[in-house]
């Protein structure tokens, strides 16, 4: 059970933005895309989450074909958390999580109470059951991150892709989110594909890691054979070093602050 | 779920309230005008006709006031509002933006133009000019909706942009057709057009307009909880599973029915599609399950309301195009000055 990529090509216009990545993201683990900023990893995403339509290679989901599902199907196996959302209309937070029941409903239905006992299960999940009443406008940041992570569990798909979900949050709420995100996997059985920035939170949360260089996977696997400072050295163009602490723990340093 | 379930009687409450002043307004604009009828007369003849019992040929003289004058203007008129500010709420919800119109595809401008040039051609009547404006106003539209399908990724920026540039052309040849008009007769009469008025309603009229209207109606009311998901932007619609390719063209098209047959029997009748979902954002919330219908019923009372004052504040007929702007753009200022905070930010 996968999430299998082969071979896929991708480009605006005439630049190639993805040239034949590869890769396999599988159910039930975190799995980390890291890459410098135009490596590729937004693209990446909307490509497997079918926004973009590729140029050639193929995209299996559980051994069926990603390209040629309809829409509301791909619904059903992939959720998708984007980096921020801009709300123009004061949706209440119960509202916005139960859209996630969309693709269960026909085009002219409104959500069931059982819709709403699956969205309310969401939000308990992520710990804003007691924002239901309140309005995304009024509510912070990392709360309005976790509204959009209740609404993806509330399309109970198998996969979930999210594309650099902490970017905007401080560094509590950015460990608080992925902690929740890592719960889920675990507990649920859930396949993450996650684009991200920072390596050390990659380090912290991934189970598997996929290095993104130039449209091209350079590196990929679990995340103590990937996280090498050669490899880290090698995708971010800096002097890198991996180090242990004595809690165990891991992190990732560079001499480029006090060089 | 208890707060679910109060929010939703509040709203049907306010859809009761909106419903019931559309209905009284509805009764009263019956009996309002030169020729004064009292509303138990009103009311009795208004029965004898919903009930079949009315036969034109005996009437008497106020029940022929009624039925051919009265009746077919007023139920243009609220079919009218309630198009405009249906259009208005499916258009704000679809482009993302509070500050849309539903003639922001080129609609009104398009149908403009067909009206002028119904009046410049010799031998139009007024079904002719209608068919004009009607058919142009679709054209419009489509022409928009080309453009920014050729120009890459019909996104909803290429989609606005297409309709400037749609408006703006069409906007240059009515121009044109003004200075070439006949200053005496076809320039007042493209001019008069353009201001909009209900003085020319009929039963065959409002008939035609119920075959685009109520259904284009039908699938706003229908699609209006999908209308919250489009709001998102196209990747999170998409994401949770709508074919956005498919739908917005849909959506887009009923209401372009609507609009542009509205526009075609009565001329721009402006603000209402921008100023009514507002108001009705405000009563019925963000949700557009809720705000759709509330706005469309607001629609209808608002521009029955302002038809009444158009026919009865002078001797002659004011256009109602005037009263809907001198009411409707004063209002909007104190609502954005009394803050909608709650509904849109």
């Amino acid at each position: 059970m996968a999430i299998v990529v082969e071979q896929l090509r991708f480009g605006y216009g005439p630049v190639e933005v993805i040239r034949g990545a590869s890769f396999t993201v599988p159910a039930g683990q975190v799995t980390c895309l890291l890459g410098r900023n135009g490596s590729g990893k937004t693209t990446l995403i909307r490509l497997v989450n079918g926004i973009l339509r590729a140029q050639s290679g193929t995209i299996t989901i559980d051994g069926c074909d990603a390209r040629t599902s309809p829409r509301q199907m791909l619904a059903r196996w992939l959720a998708f958390v984007p980096q921020e959302h801009q709300s123009v209309f004061a949706y209440g937070v119960r509202e916005l999580v139960v859209m996630g029941r969309n693709p269960y409903m026909g085009l002219f239905a409104r959500p069931k109470d059982s819709d709403y006992d699956v969205a309310a299960q969401a939000m308990e999940m992520v710990g804003i059951a007691h924002l239901a009443e309140r309005s995304y406008m009024e509510i912070s940041g990392g709360e309005r991150q976790l509204v959009l992570i209740a609404r993806a569990l509330a399309q109970e798909t198998p996969y979930l892709l999210m594309d650099e979900p902490t970017s905007h949050l401080d560094f509590s709420n950015q460990h608080g989110i992925l902690s929740i995100v890592r719960r889920i996997s675990r507990e649920r059985g859930v396949g993450v594909l996650m684009a991200m920035h920072d390596p050390n939170l990659a380090l912290a949360y991934a189970d598997q890691v996929i290095m993104l260089e130039a449209g091209q996977v350079y590196r990929e696997g679990p995340v103590d054979q990937v996280m090498t400072g050669e490899h880290l050295e090698h995708l971010y163009g800096i002097p890198i070093k991996v180090v242990g602490l004595a809690t165990g723990q891991q992190i990732i340093l560079t001499e480029a602050g006090h060089a | 779920m208890s707060n679910r379930t109060a929010r939703r009687s509040r709203w049907k409450g306010s859809l009761g309230i909106a419903s019931l002043i559309t209905l009284g307004i509805f009764v009263l604009s019956l009996g309002l005008g030169r020729y004064a009828i009292p509303p138990s007369q009103v009311a009795v003849l208004l029965w004898e006709i919903i009930t079949g019992q009315f036969d034109p040929a005996q009437a008497t003289e106020p029940a022929r006031v009624l039925y051919y004058i009265r009746l077919p203007r007023i139920l243009l008129a609220a079919l009218t509002g309630a198009a405009l500010a249906g259009a208005g709420t499916l258009f704000q919800g679809m482009f993302r933006n509070p500050l849309v119109s539903p003639d922001v595809l080129g609609v009104s401008s398009g149908a403009a133009l067909g009206a002028a040039l119904g009046i410049l051609l010799p031998g139009g009547s007024s079904a002719t000019i209608q068919i004009f404006a009607f058919t142009m106003g679709i054209l419009a539209v489509a022409l928009t909706y080309g453009i920014a399908k050729v120009s890459r990724g019909q996104s909803i920026v290429m989609l606005v942009l297409a309709g400037v540039v749609v408006s703006a052309f069409f906007e240059a040849a009515l121009s044109f057709l003004k200075y070439v008009a006949d200053p005496y007769e076809e320039l007042p009469a493209i001019v008069f057009w353009l201001m909009g008025g209900f003085h020319r309603a009929s039963w065959p009229l409002v008939r035609a307009l119920l075959f685009t209207v109520l259904p284009g109606m039908a699938v706003l009311l229908l699609t209006s909880w999908k209308l919250n998901i489009l709001s998102l932007g196209d990747e999170e619609a998409m994401s949770l599973g709508i074919n956005v390719s498919l739908l917005r063209p849909f959506l887009i098209a009923a209401a372009t029915l609507m609009v542009a047959s509205t526009v075609s029997a009565s001329g721009t009748i402006a603000w209402v599609g921008l100023v009514v979902p507002h108001i009705a954002r405000i009563l019925a919330g963000a949700d557009h399950d809720q705000s759709m219908p509330v706005s469309m019923v607001m629609g209808a009372g608002f521009v029955l309301l302002m038809d009444d004052l158009a026919r009865t504040l002078t001797t002659a007929e004011i256009p109602v195009g005037i009263l809907t702007a001198a009411v409707g753009a004063p209002f909007f200022g104190y609502l954005l000055i009394k803050g909608t905070r709650e509904a849109w930010k």
